[in-house]
């Protein structure tokens, strides 16, 4: 049973940063309609930038909200510059999600030709230690990872849900064309939404790093965790990223404990293995709108 | 009739249409059609299916670019606006299959077309600054009283997707004047409503124009519905205009008796 209590409270803590990395995947999604393959690329350099901030000095806190800002502006940039041009028909997402890999192959080469394929130290910005959780106990990191999503999901959820730009970015997202007769500019609030996502990955990125080590090559298993946590929750649900984020951290955390020819090697066959079952049997996810067109 | 006395004389056209081209590859939707809406009245524009009514629509929104001619609307040149600034122009529309954003509510589509109206850009908007809020209250203050109007409170905080197609419509008329236009644009409206709710439809538009000195530009296929709330129609057939006057004598033009009605009425 304690055993079971730590994996399930391990198992949050990593599932809070999939589910996070899948709101930032989801808020692309909803904004124009492709998945961002570099997204995952995008919070790594990101967190290369607060490493390099944090070693000349400025405190870790800082450091995070720094490269936070700067991938909002990246992602924001991306948008505009890489994917807008494309347009945003059915027609163009095969040509956006080859950008998008293109994208993802120049960020992994760019970190390792900026900073090498060493991996580097960053230290949790929550601090070292553990704290009582009940029978279990929980890192100081693992804590404060699940708190720092929360804060920021309840953030969002009060940005989208309670603000005229909220608002406003929905209505972008929902119906375009009609948003523009509104007089609502699209273009805008798509590029907001490639920035928070941004700014949430590198949010994401720094968080995960003490854990995963950094190194160019660092978020590319999150991602498919992240994916899973997506298709799971539902790829248009905000809240159904986090939650499905949730729920893949705990499955693969028992999977990897209690399923034996699994293990702590083979965990990531289990996001695959979501991502199989959900798409066959229940392809709009937990909280995902069904397509429906009216003829 | 309701003759608007906002801008002085009512000779002057309103919207204007001027040989208006516009050709997909080589089929010819617009064939030079002009004409002129005069404010405060309503204007039925009727013709068989692919007569160009939709695509002219299009051009007057600024969805699609014509080839060549005018449009203005009280003098200003439409065509040289982009989609966004429609609104502001004063230009409201609604869809032959609806455009609303399914995924939010219909008190939430509504305060969405009210967005010309918020001054305040989105800089202080997501802070909640006071004056903000205190703008935000009048516009969610604007858009109850009008779904109140359109008798839609009962449904205000549902989502817009998997309410019936006849709310809908209405949901979309709200939104559309949540922008305070002075154009509004109806594509279809009485599409898939019962006769009831067309009788309903039609007394609400002229309600509307009466109460808020609206123009209305209507495309219609329901017949009566459009004879009996217009002060003009003009009709369309093959991209071009074939009549253009008052409901009576529209109804016994000959060419439009040939064209439109196939000689049966």
């Amino acid at each position: 049973m304690e055993l079971f209590l730590q994996q399930l409270l391990d198992g949050l803590a990593t599932g809070a940063l999939y589910g996070a990395l899948a709101l930032s995947v989801v808020l692309v999604y909803r904004a124009s309609g492709i998945v961002n393959f570099a997204q995952g690329e995008m919070a790594m350099f990101a967190a290369f930038l607060t490493w390099q901030a944090h070693t000349w000095g400025v405190p870790l806190v800082l450091a995070i909200g720094l490269s936070m800002l700067i991938a909002f502006a990246f992602g924001a940039g991306v948008e505009r510059v890489l994917i807008r041009p494309f347009g945003t028909t059915a027609a163009a997402h095969l040509s956006l999600i080859i950008v998008t890999l293109g994208l993802m192959l120049v960020l992994t080469s760019g970190a390792g030709w900026t900073w090498g394929y060493l991996t580097k130290q960053v230290p949790p910005v929550f601090g070292e230690g553990v704290v009582d959780v009940g029978a279990s106990a929980m890192s100081r990191q693992a804590l404060g990872i699940i708190l720092a999503v929360a804060v920021m999901s309840v953030l969002l959820y009060f940005l989208f849900q309670k603000t005229r730009l909220g608002l406003d970015m929905r209505a972008a997202a929902s119906n375009p064309e009609s948003a523009r007769l509104s007089g609502i500019p699209v273009g805008r609030m798509l590029m907001l939404g490639w920035g928070l996502a941004g700014a949430i990955g590198a949010l994401v990125g720094a968080l995960a790093a003490p854990q995963l080590f950094l190194q160019p090559n660092m978020m590319a298993a999150m991602l498919l965790y992240a994916f899973a946590a997506a298709t799971l929750g539902g790829f248009d649900s905000p809240v159904g990223a986090l939650i499905g984020g949730l729920l893949v951290g705990v499955l693969e955390n028992m999977a990897g404990t209690y399923i034996d020819i699994i293990g702590n090697d083979f965990k990531q066959a289990v996001a695959l293995i979501i991502i199989m079952a959900v798409l066959l049997f229940k392809p709009e996810g937990l909280f995902g709108s069904r397509t429906v067109a009216r003829v | 009739m309701a003759e608007s006395t906002t801008r002085g004389g009512s000779a002057e056209p309103f919207l204007s249409v001027r040989d208006v081209h516009l050709r997909f590859g080589g089929v010819t939707a617009l064939d030079g059609p002009s004409f002129d809406l005069r404010r405060g009245e309503i204007c039925g524009l009727i013709g068989p299916n692919g007569a160009g009514k939709t695509t002219l629509f299009n051009c007057i929104s600024r969805l699609y670019q014509p080839d060549s001619g005018s449009i203005t609307l009280a003098g200003v040149d439409l065509l040289g606006l982009r989609t966004e600034q429609i609104a502001s122009a004063g230009i409201a529309r609604t869809f032959q299959n609806l455009g609303l954003f399914g995924s939010m509510t219909v008190l939430e589509n509504v305060l969405a077309g009210g967005y010309h109206r918020t001054r305040s850009g989105f800089g202080p908007s997501g802070l909640g600054l006071p004056l903000v809020r205190r703008e935000e209250r009048k516009e969610v203050a604007a858009a109850r009283e009008l779904l109140a109007d359109l008798g839609l409170s009962d449904v205000s905080d549902k989502l817009a997707a998997g309410l019936p197609y006849g709310t809908l419509k209405r949901v979309e008329l709200a939104r559309a004047l949540m922008a305070s236009p002075e154009l509004l644009m109806l594509d279809e409206p009485a599409n898939g409503l019962i006769h009831e709710e067309v009788l309903e439809l039609a007394g609400t538009i002229r309600r509307l124009c009466d109460e808020r000195g609206l123009s209305v530009l209507l495309v219609e296929h329901h017949m009566a519905m459009v004879m009996s709330v217009s002060d003009q129609v003009v009709v369309l057939n093959l991209g071009r205009k074939i009549a253009d006057g008052r409901p009576d004598a529209v109804r016994s033009d000959p060419a439009v008796i040939e064209a439109y009605l196939g000689g049966a009425a």
